[in-house]
């Protein structure tokens, strides 16, 4: 590198190389963003090649004497264990119940599978344990099998859970993330990044205090509403790691559409917003973990809505977008001003920018 | 939100953009200095508003992007001794070095944390006395006072676990380097908002004078980026160069003096290796040698690391607004935002990162333009 001398300058090209194929698990690979999605692409599907895995929706649908019966599971690694709005407990059984609900199914059966470190204090697992029972209950759901490791001290962080859930899909009801078609509705159930905050402003390090909840809730009564009133509705998915960006861009990904959004649509609680833009983040990316998305038919989405609106969870729902023919594959959002940019998928987890 | 909302409104801002091409009678190419500004404009697609004659062009104010190589390669070497807690802020941590980033460092066991501010830093170096805390101070002269108090106040706590891997760079000397290349094009600049909030108006009044190039201190959101571009516009079109202020709710003409003094106290100029840029002379800030107890290059036996990079990118000429990102032909293709040939696709403040994120439907519609008009010949 040589100096500039006065009078003339010498700008050098500088790059680095780029690296090398990964090798390694990065945290990334667990954001929900383009890591996770090539985790998935590589690994996994190559590994288990079956139709029905091949849908990558966030439930497997098969046939089993007539029924079609909906799998799903879910490891929650959440931290801190309790948080404003929920705690691991209530998240596991939200999540999986959820992650059935998208595809139409009524939830029936969970299990709960416990990865507990050494030393872990018996009172916050009695707590943990209780706040699941109650939130399965709620939901409907029993919890009719499970499981108990302990790992050594330092080998695990605190508790992890899994859950798996069953459910029976009603005749009828074909939800998949390939059924968006050209001027569909795209409906958003309410406020988004409510979990991701909440649980961000408990997190050592960030010192800022904030009345955000956590929006943890189990949706399925809501999805048997809107079932109940259109078979319109193409799909269905909730929001959780990599927000509302991601799932809209797998939407459009896996459809080959385009999906262009209204950013003054997007409901953001105030609060919300003060916090993301205080930490540098985009609440499009931060996580939710009781709302869901629809694509629906143009003609049913008035219907759909307003079957939304008359239940608690959805009473602030609304349409945030439209699905086009153009630019397939990518989410575009109309800012304010009239202009439109791209809504990216990220490689991995936000991180929150230096000034 | 109040102070923000006004800023982003769209009758305002098209009311700027209305005026600005009402103003503007001949081209004219601007450079707006700062990441977060390039961000702004991209992230509204301000320049879709303004008129064809006015070229935004896009300047090397993303702290992350031009960190050299270097330092990136030794904030990883000291992340992977046992004995260190390397604490950085969250975007340096994809930053690819020569062979890894801190990520993967943290894959392999390093610890490596992300803090919003260095006085994290020091408290963790407070509660943890066995192991020697490093914190990766880099930026403009923007995270400048805080690095500083993060140095004193370990200083005056008598913290002897505690150390500063600087990479700090300067504005004003970068934008004489610009100017005095004589492939230089940009005839107006919009001023770093957050820079001049802490070192004030006044050192821009020599670059205005030796160049006769208006310079405008500028805000962050639409509003502001549109007043300041017509701010510019007005005095190119009248011939005038003067420095004006559009930021006014943030940046005095003095800046934060206490500020000012702080990191004159812990830190002095010197000479500053610009990634995608190269050296430019008296254009960083080092610790001074009363601080070099929490100098990491000092504490550290880290030896001179020399990076050879080879020139693939053309990010020395998006950085000087010779080029935009899509003028490269790795753009998007062999280099994207999870795998960065050069400095600007590697931060979201990154010039070629903001039009990979925001403008890739642009990019794909132009070359589908492109292949039909050639499939049509």
């Amino acid at each position: 590198m040589s100096a500039i001398t006065s009078g003339e300058i010498k700008f050098e090209l500088s790059c680095p190389t780029p690296l090398p194929a990964r090798d390694t698990i990065l945290l990334g690979h667990g954001s929900g963003g383009k890591l996770s999605a090539e985790l998935i692409r590589d690994i996994f599907l190559p590994a288990f090649e079956n139709p029905v895995l091949a849908r990558l929706d966030d439930q497997a649908i098969v046939n089993v004497n007539g029924q079609r019966l909906a799998i799903t599971t879910d490891s929650f690694v959440v931290k801190p264990l309790f948080f404003p709005g929920g705690d691991i407990g209530s998240l596991a059984v939200h999540g999986t119940v959820n992650d059935l609900a998208m595809g139409g199914a009524t939830p029936l059966f969970l299990s709960a599978a416990f990865i507990i470190e050494e030393g872990f204090s018996m009172e916050e697992l009695r707590r943990v344990v209780n706040s699941l029972r109650r939130a399965a209950s709620d939901a409907g759901v029993n919890v009719v099998t499970g499981d108990t490791k302990v790992v050594e001290k330092g080998k695990g962080d605190g508790l992890f859970i899994n859950t798996t859930g069953i459910g029976l899909v009603p005749p009828g009801i074909d939800l998949s993330a390939d059924r968006a078609r050209p001027g569909d509705k795209v409906i958003l159930s309410g406020s988004i990044g409510d979990h991701g905050i909440a649980i961000l402003a408990q997190r050592e390090g960030l010192e800022f205090e904030t009345q955000i909840q956590s929006d943890s809730a189990a949706l399925h009564t809501l999805v048997a509403r809107m079932l109940g009133v259109s078979c319109g509705i193409r799909c269905m998915r909730d929001p959780t790691r990599g927000g509302v960006s991601s799932t809209l861009n797998e939407i459009a990904e896996r459809s080959q559409v385009g999906i262009e959004i209204e950013e003054s649509s997007l409901p953001i609680h105030e609060e919300v917003r003060g916090a993301c833009e205080l930490l540098g983040l985009d609440p499009l990316y931060v996580a939710n973990e009781g709302k869901l998305i629809a694509i629906v038919a143009p003609e049913a989405a008035s219907a759909v809505l307003t079957a939304m609106r008359c239940h608690p969870l959805g009473a602030e729902a609304r349409i945030i977008g439209t699905v086009k023919k153009e630019d397939a594959g990518l989410l575009t959002m109309r800012t304010p001003l009239g202009t439109t940019r791209v809504v990216d998928m990220l490689a991995g987890d936000q991180l929150p920018r230096i000034c | 939100m109040k102070y923000l909302d006004e800023y982003r409104d769209h009758r305002i801002a098209r009311g700027l953009a209305t005026e600005i091409a009402q103003s503007t009678t001949q081209p004219w190419v601007l450079m707006e200095i700062c990441g977060g500004q390039t961000h702004t404009i991209m992230r509204y697609g301000l320049d879709e508003l303004l008129p064809r004659e006015i070229e935004i062009v896009h300047g090397p104010g993303c702290p992350v992007c031009v960190t050299p190589l270097e330092t990136v390669d030794k904030a990883i070497a000291l992340a992977l001794r046992p004995d260190v807690i390397l604490v950085s802020y969250g975007d340096m941590l994809r930053v690819p070095g020569s062979h890894s980033d801190l990520f993967r460092a943290k894959a392999q066991g390093a610890d490596v944390r992300i803090a919003y501010s260095p006085m994290e830093a020091v408290k963790i170096a407070r509660a943890n006395p066995e192991r020697k805390v490093v914190f990766l101070a880099i930026g403009f002269e923007t995270t400048a006072p805080a690095n500083a108090m993060a140095a004193w106040q370990a200083r005056s706590e008598g913290l002897t676990n505690f150390s500063l891997l600087v990479s700090h760079v300067l504005v004003p000397p970068a934008i004489r380097a610009l100017m005095v290349s004589q492939t230089n094009r940009v005839q107006g600049f919009i001023a770093p908002g957050h820079v001049c909030t802490v070192m004030g108006c006044a050192e821009y009044e020599s670059l205005v004078r030796d160049f006769r190039v208006p310079i405008v201190v500028g805000g962050f959101e639409p509003v502001d980026i549109l007043a300041a571009v017509l701010m510019l516009v007005r005095q190119l079109e009248a011939g005038e160069a003067r420095l004006e202020n559009q930021y006014v709710r943030s940046v005095s003409y003095q800046g934060n003096l206490p500020a000012q003094q702080l990191v004159g106290e812990v830190f002095e100029i010197g000479d500053q290796k610009w990634r995608g840029i190269g050296m430019i002379p008296q254009s960083g800030l080092r610790l001074r040698e009363e601080y070099a107890a929490f100098d990491a290059n000092r504490v550290f036996d880290l030896g001179e690391m020399s990076v050879d990079e080879p020139a693939e990118c053309i990010s020395a000429r998006v950085l000087q607004g010779l080029k935009k990102p899509t003028d490269c032909a790795a753009f998007g293709m062999r280099c994207t935002p999870e795998n960065p040939l050069g400095a600007p696709m590697v931060s979201t403040e990154g010039a070629c990162a903001a039009y990979y994120h925001y403008r890739r439907h642009a990019v794909v519609k132009q070359e589908k333009l492109c292949q039909q008009s050639l499939q049509a010949k």
